[in-house]
């Protein structure tokens, strides 16, 4: 544990790539066997189910401490985590545990089957046994939210940096449903995998933002344009008659998208597909929102699979007959993509060209991308490579302007940590008739200066409070920006927005002039 | 009426006609400490303890009617008795004591109860009624031992060294700033510090306090020097383009709230010392329990929560709004401190 807890702190103590691979492979490096599985189990969303309850282990740990249960609960709210909280408040000491990370994930995994007395009497001693930031682990080893800023990716680059085996053939060896109970660090990660080199993808190129009028870009014979579609970054592989499904972040999801294994008999081995995993039906895309429900999943279920259907969204070929063809011109890959796809089923489709003559031509499609439940339109360079990584000069992503809508703010919460004496989080509303209907929580947009005024609008013309939520007088008016707008049934409003934020603060606009539930409705219609 | 109440220019004391860190100009003001929201501008008179004085001076200029006095001294106004006891938050901090009739008040001011080597150690002042600053009164709040931090401190400076990396470390100008000064070892290598910094460190050496050596950052230094070196900069220093000339470096912050991981995560510094001028909630218990009082206002900070505990421990508690910006995260050099 002594070593884990080092390696958290370490992780946790910076927001640096490099420090943190470094900090793990140095871990990988001096780390029993055992305790490494168990560290690449939990950074690979393998945690063992949960054992305790939340709010009993809040309740247990104020009796220690000789707190109110209301006090913790407060505590809780400010410093936003309960892991941390408790191990905040317990009373220190001297003690610190040398058992290993092992030890103690088998003194969790133990929990699940003892009576609640007896596992109330285990927690004590386990705290009673831990320093304080091993309790803080251990907590969160059992509370779950257990990400320390590493994804499986990076995970991966310290693990080859420490064992010298390549990265893409080690996310293929640790793929699949495996517990540290189930296999060994040897078998898992040091022994070969014969497919594993069938599953090596290509590093991405990634488009930037255009910031520039697209006049600058040249002719716009020079170009190719599609609609940028709101999905998942994805490569699908198909070779030896296997097919990997590899996502943006490097991370092989093959076991979450079952649907593309029938592309196996179609695609010819040695094919590789860059293109964008998205959520569709009846020939149309479905909100990202959806898409996310599969994300989360270790395993996806029938139903789910039903609800949340996806395509591939192909928009270019990395690899044909086995060969790597990413030097070739975009136009030329482009060919060979149009047969690749124009054999296979529904499931793959072609990211269409957007054919236009005048740059405002393309302008106007743009508008109109959101209501195609697109974020706008990707520009290529016909004579491109396929590069590596985000360089500047032949993608450009061209985005649509965000939506935005004038509402009062009609609910303030208090915000966490340093915040939690002002009021930054807010909920707005559109009005209805005589009504003011909610529609949107923000929480971020304005600057220090202005949170501290409307923390102070906020203490003085506080109508109600609830907790740590306080109604106020709806006077202060701010444009709030988003994404996209869908139907939702969980909404007063009837709405649900993407990525709503505040763009600016209109001190210029008294409440009787902000927009209305049908505003919001009518761009629903429109766009959602 | 009570001996002290709360208006809308701040602590008042009717019998005496006299305000206690008042937030909008006044004629009589008597002063805990220096920070911006304690000492401000604009009164016709100030009184304040004798180490207190010089950078009240420095920062609201030379010119304003301003008297000192010494810790314990008694000062009778109208008949109330008035005098200042050390609060241990920076040098030259009070708690003020003010008696009348038999009735016994204090201020808090702002306090810490550990003994940072710097400002005059807190001692507790027997009294009635108690007004108590709670900026850390959550029991999440428990300092680690100081010189532990000092030593953690050191470590994350000396491996930045290795690194050939500059150690820039955040602290509040009047204060924090000398804290570290007087507690870091002298012989681990040169120490800069940024002009606001080293305005109040001159005022701080004029007086006759000691403070190890350090070098204004200016435009003309060669840059090679600070290779190494440890830099003290305001925390509104972070970020901007002042730090350019310091590459590479790395970053800290030295304040109470970095004892929780989500504020430490959200600042932009690469590391967080939990170091405070404040009482954490111990010390705050403690400090409450010493006066002997029956009944706490409680001011800036986690009023409403800390005030119900109190309640729960069966003191008369209030909770008082205050102009105090002990929380704030804005706030000028000298100003609002943690
Ligand atoms: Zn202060
Ligand atoms: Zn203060």
């Amino acid at each position: 544990m002594k070593q884990f807890t080092k390696l958290f702190s370490e992780l946790d103590g910076t927001t640096k790539t490099n420090p943190k691979v470094d900090a793990l492979s140095d871990y990988f490096d001096k780390a029993p066997e055992y305790d490494k599985l168990w560290t690449i189990a939990l950074l690979s969303h393998r945690r063992p189910k949960r054992a305790v309850n939340a709010t009993r282990m809040k309740e247990w740990a104020a009796e220690i401490a000789g707190l109110p249960f209301w006090l913790v609960d407060e505590s809780h709210h400010v410093v936003g985590d309960l892991a941390e909280t408790i191990a905040l408040i317990l009373p220190d000491h001297e003690n610190e545990s040398s058992e290993s990370l092992t030890h103690w994930m088998e003194f969790i995994i133990g929990l699940r089957n003892l009576e609640e007395n007896e596992r109330k009497s285990e927690m004590a001693r386990a705290w009673s046994m831990l320093s304080r930031q091993q309790r803080f682990v251990f907590n969160k080893l059992i509370t779950g939210g257990f990400r320390m800023g590493v994804s499986q990716k990076l995970m991966v680059r310290a693990l080859a940096a420490a064992t010298g085996i390549e990265e893409n053939l080690l996310a293929h060896r640790l793929m699949g449903d495996w517990t540290p109970a189930s296999t060994t660090f040897e078998e898992l990660v040091l022994s070969e995998d014969k497919d594993e080199k069938d599953s090596r993808p290509y590093p991405f190129y990634l488009a930037y933002p255009l910031e520039q009028p697209p006049g600058e870009l040249g002719t716009p014979a020079e170009w190719q344009a599609e609609m940028k579609w709101d999905g998942i970054r994805g490569q699908i592989i198909v070779r030896n008659q296997q097919l990997f499904v590899w996502s943006r972040g490097e991370e092989l999801v093959t076991d979450k998208y079952p649907e593309y294994e029938v592309l196996t008999g179609f695609l010819p081995d040695g094919t590789v597909l860059d293109g964008e995993i998205m959520p569709f039906r009846d020939g149309l895309p479905l909100p990202f929102t959806l898409l996310q429900k599969r994300i989360g999943r270790k395993k996806v279920g029938p139903s789910l699979l039903k609800k949340v259907p996806v395509i591939f969204m192909a928009y270019d070929l990395l690899e044909s007959g086995g060969e790597d063809i990413r030097q070739l011109p975009l136009n030329e890959r482009r060919k060979k993509l149009e047969m690749v796809v124009a054999e296979a089923p529904e499931i793959l489709r072609l990211s269409e060209t957007v054919s236009f003559d005048t740059w405002e031509e393309l302008a106007d499609v743009r508008s109109d991308a959101r209501s195609r439940q697109t974020e706008g339109i990707m520009l290529k360079n016909q004579a491109s490579a396929y590069r590596v990584g985000r360089k500047r000069g032949d993608w450009w992503k061209w985005k649509v302007d965000p939506l935005t809508i004038d509402a009062v703010m009609i609910y303030a919460m208090r915000g966490h940590g340093r915040r939690a004496n002002l009021y930054t989080d807010y909920t707005f509303a559109v009005r209805d008739g005589e009504n003011l209907v909610p529609f949107a929580k923000a929480y971020s947009g304005l600057t220090d200066k202005e949170i501290a005024r409307v923390d102070r609008f906020v203490k003085q013309n506080t109508l109600e409070r609830f907790g740590p939520v306080r109604s106020v007088r709806p006077e202060l008016v701010f444009e709030i920006a988003f994404e996209g707008i869908n139907k939702s049934s969980r909404h007063k409003s009837g709405v649900a927005l993407r990525f709503p934020r505040i763009s600016r603060w209109r001190e210029d606009k008294p409440a009787s002039e902000i927009n209305t539930l049908d505003d919001l409705h009518r761009m629903m219609d429109l766009y959602g | 009426m009570a001996l002290l109440e709360f208006n809308e220019n701040g602590i008042f004391c009717p019998p005496a006609s006299v305000y206690i860190d008042p937030w909008r100009p006044v004629r009589n003001a008597l002063i805990t400490h220096g920070h911006a929201d304690h000492s401000r501008r604009g009164h016709q008179h100030y009184l304040c303890t004798e180490s207190a004085a010089p950078v009240i001076r420095y920062r609201l200029g030379e010119d304003i009617s301003l008297e000192t006095i010494k810790y314990g001294e008694p000062r009778v106004i109208n008949g109330v008795r008035f005098s200042f006891h050390p609060a241990g938050h920076i040098l030259g901090s009070a708690q003020i004591r003010v008696e009348y009739k038999g009735e016994i008040w204090v201020v808090s001011g702002d306090y810490k109860l550990e003994n940072d080597g710097i400002s005059e150690a807190f001692e507790p002042v027997r009294c009635h009624t108690f007004i108590s600053e709670c900026t850390f009164g959550l029991p999440v709040y428990n300092w680690p031992d100081q010189h532990d931090v000092y030593a953690d401190i050191v470590r994350w400076w000396k491996r930045n060294r290795e690194e050939g990396k500059t150690s820039v470390i955040t602290a509040y100008a009047l204060g924090k700033a000398q804290r570290l000064l007087r507690n870091l070892p002298e012989n681990e290598g040169p120490v800069f510090t940024h002009g606001a910094v080293e305005n109040v460190n001159e005022v701080i050496r004029r007086q006759g306090i000691q403070l190890p050596d350090t070098i204004r950052v200016t435009p003309e230094q060669d840059r090679k020097a600070y290779q190494g070196a440890l830099v003290i900069a305001t925390p509104s220093a972070l970020g901007s383009p002042w730090m350019k000339k310091f590459r590479p470096y790395s970053t800290a912050m030295a304040s109470g709230w970095m004892a929780i991981r989500g504020t430490r995560r959200r600042r932009s510094a690469d590391r967080g010392f939990v170091l405070s001028d404040h009482a954490d909630w111990g010390g705050l218990n403690q400090a409450i329990e010493q006066t002997g009082a029956e009944k706490i206002f409680v001011t800036h900070g986690y009023t409403s929560i800390y005030g119900n505990w109190l309640k729960d421990q069966g003191y008369d508690a209030r909770e008082v709004k205050t102009d105090f910006s002990g929380e704030s995260d804005d706030a000028d050099s000298t100003g609002g401190d943690a």
